[in-house]
């Protein structure tokens, strides 16, 4: 596996990503998109760093062409389907921490989300809201 | 009504969404996934699988750990029994979807050139190059890779992940995404186990269950045939079940995506800011 391989697959989610921005932006009348909050467990499989550095490469000629990408890491924590017990986890030991047995349920972790959009407005937007529309 | 598009923001409701503040910046919570255009087609390709009474399979690992090996000797197993397609993903050539069609079943290769991965789109439009009506299981031999693959639903109805031996006991604990997607994991060339002394099959499913991860390991050499009549077991009973799911008109997820699509559910509307 190299880096490049890697990359490919963060660079491919970054498009998915601006894809989903740009119905955002398009269903709001925004000129553009100033900060893009995502919010991403490290069992998701994608990797923020990687996801950052693909970001620049995906953004050029879209709504976000000058964005700000945002990545808020979420914690895992699993619950125990035997004591109950609810308990942070690493990715690769996914057992309750407090009686340490294998049959728990992913509580948070696996995310992959797109959690808000901040949209520059266009000018006349701004001065009538499409509510009023 | 839809949770990517917009078209749940209504005239009764889009000033909710939209408040400017005085730089003419307004923020929208979403709170979709990141893949949500690959769920929609993957969705779609296990309806369409489903309409057609076809069970599709995800076949993940890394590169050379068998996974064209044991779609021959399945074929070679089950030929009369069962109607066999398959859809092969490598970045280059089309050695695997001949070595298929050397079987005599239809099979469709997608070169992927760079992307170390298949996703959705390219399964739906290897799809239509196959006769789906009549077949009983698609095999999708996703692209050799223990990272990439586990992202993206393809429209299967059950994942299964190889790990041959020669590989190390240790790689679900190394792979966690990849191997917490299985529904199956086969620990194959089992055969190789007499001149390895480094591979415990013992941990590598204490690695599996560390996971939290139920699925069920199978030991077996495609080569060999040793232990591919619990595979064959496996793998019939699927088809039994998607025969039953397809006439009571329901359809199944791999088991990891049951939690994945709640979280669509209660996070997937706009969520308006006020």
């Amino acid at each position: 596996m190299s880096s490049r391989d890697l990359a490919m697959h963060e660079l491919s989610v970054c498009q998915a990503l601006l894809e989903q921005v740009a119905t955002v932006a398009k269903s709001h009348r925004a000129q553009s998109v100033s900060r893009i909050v995502l919010r991403i467990g490290p069992l998701s499989g994608v990797e923020p760093q990687l996801l950052q550095a693909a970001f620049p490469l995906a953004r050029g000629g879209t709504f976000a062409a000058t964005a700000e990408l945002v990545i808020e890491d979420l914690p895992i924590r699993v619950k125990c389907e035997q004591c109950g017990a609810e308990t942070d986890a690493t990715a690769n030991r996914l057992l309750c921490g407090r009686c340490g047995d294998w049959h728990t349920r992913l509580l948070s972790g696996d995310e992959l989300l797109l959690a808000s959009v901040e949209l520059l407005e266009a000018e006349e937007a701004c001065a009538t809201p499409v509510a009023a529309t | 009504m839809c949770d990517t598009c917009g078209c749940n923001v209504t005239p009764g409701n889009a000033h909710l969404a939209h408040t400017p503040n005085e730089r003419g910046e307004s923020a929208v919570s979403v709170l979709s996934s990141l893949l949500t255009a690959n769920d929609q087609v993957a969705a779609h390709n296990r309806a369409h699988c489903d309409t057609h009474g076809v069970l599709a399979l995800n076949l993940m690992s890394s590169p050379g750990a068998g996974k064209t090996a044991l779609i021959e000797a399945t074929i070679d197993a089950l030929k009369d029994e069962l109607r066999i397609a398959v859809i092969e993903g490598d970045l280059e050539t089309e050695n695997d979807a001949a070595r298929v069609r050397a079987k005599g079943v239809p099979a469709h290769q997608i070169t992927t050139g760079t992307a170390c991965h298949l996703d959705a789109h390219m399964v739906h439009e290897a799809l239509h190059h196959l006769p789906l009506a009549g077949l009983d299981v698609l095999f999708i031999e996703n692209v050799g890779n223990l990272v990439c693959p586990a992202s993206f639903d393809l429209g299967q109805h059950r994942n299964v992940t190889l790990l041959s031996v020669t590989e190390g006991d240790d790689k679900p604990s190394k792979y966690p995404v990849m191997f917490r997607a299985a529904d199956l994991m086969l620990l194959t060339k089992t055969d190789l186990l007499a001149v390895l002394d480094d591979f415990d099959t013992k941990r590598a499913e204490a690695n599996l269950r560390a996971l939290a991860n139920p699925a069920p390991a199978i030991q077996l050499s495609a080569r060999k045939g040793a232990g591919m009549e619990h595979w064959i077991a496996w793998l019939k009973q699927e088809v039994r079940d998607q025969r039953h799911r397809v006439a009571a008109r329901v359809s199944l997820r791999p088991a990891i995506q049951p939690d994945g699509a709640k979280l669509h559910q209660s996070f997937g509307q706009w969520r308006i800011r006020g």
